[in-house]
């Protein structure tokens, strides 16, 4: 089985811990309490890691694989960190029909990470965006605050290699 | 109770207030199909199989039956064209990311699912075929398969491991059309804290989740002709395995199932009563070295393996609570390498122990450590009912035609006391018959206290002169509410009886599924329970300490219980596990 386990290192540190835990005993006894946990985890630590899950499970006594289960459902949560370089791909309409899913897919396969990931080095995440504003540009990517237009796939290489 | 009167295909019925919709049509003496709905599991309302139509005065309209409650005057139509017309494109809907294997499929011909698509005639299964998933089959865990390529995302399995058994190892991951069954961050089950209960194997309308089948190594242990091959049934098995073969539910087999076991081969057909009977005399003895040594109590019971890895993942420090002895499948089996070995003057290594269980956690604890008294393990292989059902289906025995036949001496030897532990307080009531009997003198053989489906029953006996308290405990979320109160010091029982599944091994998780149109209506539990009370009120002998044979093997081979040669072969020990 492929286990969504993040590859990469948990560097969570014990002043985050104290100040999950803390939200933890605030909330815990109100009805619906995991949703807000939750999302007050992923503003702690960034993404909700198995070890931030397990933190949460053990201390609202709630199953671990029910508390998955929420993580999962909901696009607004994170198993995995942002990388040191976030790529973000424009899937709008403009950017798409000029071939930006090529280039998306090309990242994947060059990263070896699906959307949403990062790579096991921390170095990049990658993640699809809705319009950016750029159509004229299209297809756009931006990495952190850097603006990529007119791309092809053939672009890929040379846009890691500035970061690498 | 106040009655409510509803037309149900335009025939009147009254119907208790609070009936469903899928109620009244029953009462109605008309069946309404359900895939996601299961009583008192899974009440969810999701999968909408069961559309009816009801009028409530505004004219009719498309109902889930299964959730749905009937108002006064309410008008059902249980298959109306519109109604027909939607269950089938449901069930159109599931088929398109169905993998359709039913040829080899281990629940053709008891699938709910295959049988609604013949009921309601789906002659073209592909019809909204393509886009699919496609899963990895799970086999991490020692008891069971996961196929997810055949799960109709019921959320049955779901609900009886989360609520019914409160462990909650399985829910739903992802969502919309990627929505799969599976565990935290992808781990196999085998990673996990299940327990191996089996319940979700029992629940499942269809065959997403089945036990790991040795029938096959069984059979070729059989042909071997250098090993002597062994079989035990626990004693739920034979209150379950008739409906293998159309038997109403609550047939006493145990005549059939021996002659059908002879027949596929097996040198010796036993019987692990001889093991719950020797279960009882250390057990009953240990029990009362506790009270007289101020030894840990509560003390509980150890037969139900599923009930003890759950105490070993959640309650790890109640392992001292647990008793030491082996489970009667695992003593059994340690006698038999030993004291049977000995006696028949062969090697145990070419002793092949075959057990029948109605439970899929034997699969598990044959595997563990400290089970194995004469240096091979104490069990080779342990089927549940179902796979012997497939076994005697293969082989073409006409189980029905077979005579009863008894089972061999000296070890399908037993008495009613250890028949009973099939049932949900029947360890309990056999441990205390021999109990009393040990301190007193007294012969007590009806216990009734102890007995029935309830899943927390109490009670308080006079042995001598002290108050002995007890706690008969069935489903692992029972489990969870007695020892909580137990660790707080809510109660001070002195012995407990844990079984891991509802109702104790006669609803086992290796027992013959039974449909949601079955168990909606029927208690399985106790139709089943009563064919092993029924059988321990027949027989001559109700009490472990009278067994002859069990007299004899303390005579020539442990001495007395309790004994250091009784704790070599008879007894185990336990390790704590984390919760995953």
């Amino acid at each position: 089985m492929n286990s969504a386990k993040s590859t990469v290192p948990f560097k969570g540190t014990p002043e985050q811990e104290a100040k999950l835990i803390a939200v933890i005993e605030e909330k815990k006894g109100d009805k619906g309490a995991l949703m807000p946990i939750l999302q007050k985890a992923q503003e702690i630590y960034g993404y909700l890691p198995i070890e931030v899950q397990t933190i949460i499970s053990d201390k609202t006594g709630i199953p671990l694989e029910k508390i998955y289960g929420v993580v999962t459902f909901y696009a607004q949560f994170s198993l995995y960190p942002k990388g040191e370089y976030t790529i973000s791909v424009c899937l709008g309409t403009a950017c798409y029909v000029k071939g930006s899913g090529d280039i998306y897919n090309k990242l994947q396969e060059k990263l070896g990470i699906a959307g949403g990931e990062c790579t096991a080095d921390g170095k990049f995440s990658l993640d699809a965006c809705r319009c950016i504003g750029a159509c004229g540009l299209a297809p756009v990517l931006t990495v952190n605050e850097d603006v990529y237009g007119r791309l092809t796939v053939d672009d890929v290489d040379k846009i890691l290699a500035k970061y690498a | 109770m106040e009655n409510l009167t509803v037309k149900v295909n335009g025939v009147e019925v009254s119907v208790p207030a609070g009936s469903t919709v899928l109620e009244a049509a029953h009462i109605a003496g008309v069946e309404i199909p359900t895939l996601c709905y299961m009583k008192e599991i899974n009440e969810i309302g999701a999968c909408r199989i069961c559309i009816t139509e009801v009028n409530e005065g505004r004219g009719f309209r498309l109902v889930a039956a299964c959730v749905y409650p009937c108002s006064n005057n309410m008008e059902i139509l249980t298959s109306s064209p519109k109604v027909i017309e939607s269950r089938k494109r449901t069930l159109e809907l599931i088929l398109s990311t169905h993998d359709r294997k039913c040829l080899s499929c281990v629940r053709s011909g008891n699938c709910e699912l295959q049988k609604l698509c013949k009921d309601y005639g789906i002659e073209d299964a592909s019809v909204y075929d393509g886009a699919t998933n496609k899963y990895e089959i799970d086999d991490s865990a020692a008891h069971m398969y996961r196929d997810n390529n055949k799960c109709i995302l019921c959320r049955r399995c779901v609900a009886v491991c989360s609520k019914t058994q409160g462990i909650g190892v399985i829910g739903a991951n992802e969502r919309g059309f990627k929505t799969f069954i599976g565990s935290a961050f992808d781990m196999g089950l085998g990673e996990t804290s299940c327990v191996s209960c089996g319940q979700c194997i029992a629940v499942c309308p269809v065959g997403a989740i089945s036990e790991k089948d040795y029938t096959k190594d069984v059979l070729a242990a059989i042909a071997d002709p250098a090993k002597t091959v062994l079989v035990q049934t626990a004693p739920a098995v034979r209150a379950g395995l008739g409906e293998c073969f159309g038997l109403p539910i609550g047939t006493n087999v145990e005549g059939k199932m021996a002659a059908a076991l002879r027949r596929l081969g097996f040198d010796k057909v036993f019987d692990t009563d001889f093991g719950a009977d020797l279960t009882i005399m250390e057990e009953a003895n240990e029990f009362i070295e506790r009270v007289k040594n101020g030894g840990v109590l509560p003390m509980i019971t150890s037969c139900s393996p599923g009930w003890v890895k759950f105490c070993e993942h959640y309650f790890p420090d109640m392992t001292e609570n647990l008793s030491s002895c082996k489970s009667p499948q695992q003593m059994f089996g340690a006698t038999a390498k030993t004291y049977y070995a000995e006696k028949m003057g062969i090697d145990p290594k070419d002793i092949v122990m075959v057990s029948i269980m109605p439970c899929t956690a034997k699969k598990f604890e044959i595997g563990r450590d400290d089970q194995s008294a004469a240096g091979v393990p104490d069990v080779d292989y342990a089927l549940t009912t179902r796979e012997l059902g497939r076994m005697i289906e293969r082989a073409g025995i006409n189980f029905n035609a077979l005579p009863d036949e008894k089972f061999d001496d000296p070890l399908g030897i037993s008495t009613g006391a250890g028949v009973i532990f099939g049932a949900t307080g029947g360890v309990m009531e056999a441990a205390l018959r021999t109990a009393i009997h040990t301190l007193t003198g007294e012969t007590v053989t009806d216990l009734p206290e102890v007995r029935g489906t309830a899943g927390i029953k109490e009670a308080c006996y006079k042995v001598g002169d002290m108050d002995v308290k007890v706690a008969v405990v069935s489903g692992l979320a029972n489990a969870r509410e007695v020892l909580e109160k137990v660790q707080k010091g809510e109660a001070d029982y002195h012995f407990i009886e844990i079984m891991a599944c509802p109702g104790g091994c006669v609803n086992g998780g290796g027992q013959p599924q039974q449909p949601a149109s079955v168990r909606n209506f029927v208690d399985i539990r106790a139709e089943r329970a009563k064919v092993l009370y029924d059988l321990d009120k027949s027989m001559p002998l109700r009490q472990s300490h009278e067994n002859p044979a069990i007299k004899a093997v303390y005579e020539e081979f442990f001495g007395e219980p309790g004994s250091h040669k009784a704790h070599e072969v008879l007894h185990t020990t336990y390790v704590k596990r984390s919760v995953n």
